[in-house]
């Protein structure tokens, strides 16, 4: 059968019908939202992904933990809007599998590791935290993963790999607040390689016995507890081994308040408040008293990390 | 013709703005005592420092809404929405003296002396107290002219309220609050210009044309 070319329906006018269906598709699951927002949340506490992981005692603390609920309902992860209460609106529409990451630089076993094949690199250990945020909070949270150093030796550094970055993850499809300009995406930290290699830093892949919630950065992220929380790069999709230092997101966008450092350091004030102490989610209200912020957030095995180092200047 | 209520149906009215402009402070009341504030001390913070200075625009809101609908009867709204913009005010600043830093007074005037966005901050409640308190029909009636002139203070305040939100929200680079309600502020601003332009241009030609018109009366 011939079909002439006046039959055929132009490309334009499929796209705009197209485009009309997906906006009534799109209505009609905007009027189910709360349903869906109720089975959402229940599939978000009730039905996440178990995983096994064996807590370290040595690399945890005994304060009490943070609820599950704080640590899911108040983030910042401006990829998903700059409310604390946007990303645990807004984060399930990340796609964490399939997912991959990508490791090169200045290593002499580049690779790119899918989300499973990283979470197996080492056995899981679970390590409660505390974290404090350079805002002035803090909560203590259980996370499950392993020493970032299991991932770096792997990969076997060269000589001349002095810093490694994180690159996280900016998909305007996924993550709504990448429309925004309120940072240059995608987000970027990165660690001095001593610091990347301390026990302490840790490769995550989940939290209170399951795997990461979107909203605080599946499917992997890092956890470097002894630094302000921003440092902490989430929803990692490339990790780089650098001869010099990298650029960090914060740091570019606010060089006087947020150095590559970032150590909790409650004798080194932001300029725009104190940092002396902190309030911890979850205990009390506003009549409870703020806590003292400890030096290195209470990590004093980091502090040789810095020995000759005047922390004012490197903040 | 403009809408004008009996004095009826105006306390009425202003029962209605009364109870609606106290539903934010008892949403947060509610946010605070049920425990739904992840974060209280923020969340107080935050919720107080927005309707101060929503209550600050709609004060500043209602002399256009009159001069453009001819409604002259919301002039009598004013008193009561500034009053309000002062209650969130000192919400917000008692939130500061008392949740953030106990009543310690020597960690208060660090704060106000060493973070321009407190200081400015600090300036806008301060500014605000006169204003306040000089609200009553009785002190409107000593003052006189001087009342006018006291509460023009109004539009220096609301600019730094804008400059303090900005200056806050800066730290987290996030300038949407501030350019929205900046937009709005300098609108409210703007017009009080444009008419205090045309008014002084009427005056002037209402004096160059008075000799004019005094010839041709004595032509008459």
């Amino acid at each position: 059968m011939l079909i002439k070319p006046s039959e055929i329906t132009p490309r334009e006018i499929v796209e705009s019908r197209r485009k009309f269906i997906a906006g009534i598709a799109a209505s009609a699951v905007a009027g189910t939202s709360i349903w869906e927002m109720a089975n959402r949340e229940a599939f978000a506490q009730g039905a996440a992904q178990k995983l096994a992981a064996t807590r370290n005692a040595a690399f945890s603390t005994g304060e009490p933990q943070t609820s599950f609920n704080d640590a899911t309902h108040y983030n910042n992860f401006y990829e998903f809007g700059t409310d604390k209460g946007d990303p645990a609106e807004n984060a399930h529409t990340l796609h964490t599998r399939p997912w991959t990451v990508q490791i090169d630089g200045e290593v002499k076993k580049p690779i790119t590791l899918d989300i499973d094949r990283l979470t197996k690199l080492a056995p899981l250990e679970e390590r409660v935290y505390r974290l404090r945020c350079v805002e002035g909070w803090s909560m203590v949270i259980p996370w499950i993963g392993y020493s970032l150093s299991n991932l770096i030796k792997q990969v076997e550094p060269t000589g001349n790999a002095k810093y490694i970055q994180f690159i996280s993850l900016a998909d305007k499809a996924q993550m709504p607040g990448v429309s925004s300009r309120v940072i240059d995406w995608p987000y970027q930290e990165g660690l001095r390689m001593d610091e990347a290699m301390h026990p302490l830093t840790l490769l995550t892949v989940g939290m209170y016995g399951q795997v990461l919630a979107n909203q605080n950065g599946a499917p992997v992220r890092v956890i470097v507890p002894w630094k302000y929380g921003f440092k902490s790069a989430k929803s990692i999709v490339r990790i780089r081994f650098l001869s010099s230092q990298p650029r960090t997101s914060w740091n570019m966008l606010a060089p006087d308040e947020y150095g590559f450092y970032s150590n909790v350091n409650p004798n080194v004030d932001h300029p725009r408040w104190s940092q002396a102490t902190e309030r911890r989610i979850g205990e009390g209200g506003l009549f409870t008293p703020k806590r003292k912020t400890l030096m290195f957030n209470g990590y004093n095995e980091v502090a040789s990390l810095y020995t000759g180092m005047d922390l004012k200047k490197f903040y | 013709m403009a809408f004008n209520p009996s004095p009826k149906q105006l306390t009425a009215i202003k029962a209605v703005v009364f109870v609606v402009a106290l539903l934010p402070f008892l949403s947060i009341a509610y946010g605070l005592a049920s425990g739904q504030a992840i974060d209280p001390l923020a969340y107080l913070t935050d919720g107080s420092g927005d309707w101060a200075l929503y209550m600050l625009c709609a004060t500043l809101c209602v002399t256009p809404l009159r001069r453009f609908t001819g409604m002259n009867w919301v002039i009598k709204l004013r008193r009561m929405l500034g009053l309000y913009a002062f209650f969130y005010a000192l919400v917000h600043f008692l939130t500061f003296v008392w949740f953030e830093h106990g009543f310690n007074v020597a960690a208060i005037w660090k704060d106000v002396l060493k973070h321009p966005y407190v200081t400015v901050g600090f300036a806008a409640f301060v500014l605000l107290i006169p204003l306040a308190a000089t609200s009553t029909q009785a002190m409107i009636r000593r003052l006189g002219r001087n009342w006018t002139r006291l509460h023009r203070l109004i539009y220096l305040i609301a600019p730094l309220a804008i400059l303090h939100l900005w200056w806050i929200r800066a730290g987290k680079h996030n300038f949407q609050q501030p350019i929205v309600w900046g937009s709005v502020v300098a609108v409210l601003l703007l017009l009080r210009v444009y008419w205090s332009v045309t008014r002084a241009r009427a005056q002037a030609g209402a004096r160059a044309g008075a000799p004019a018109r005094a010839r041709e009366r004595a032509r008459q």
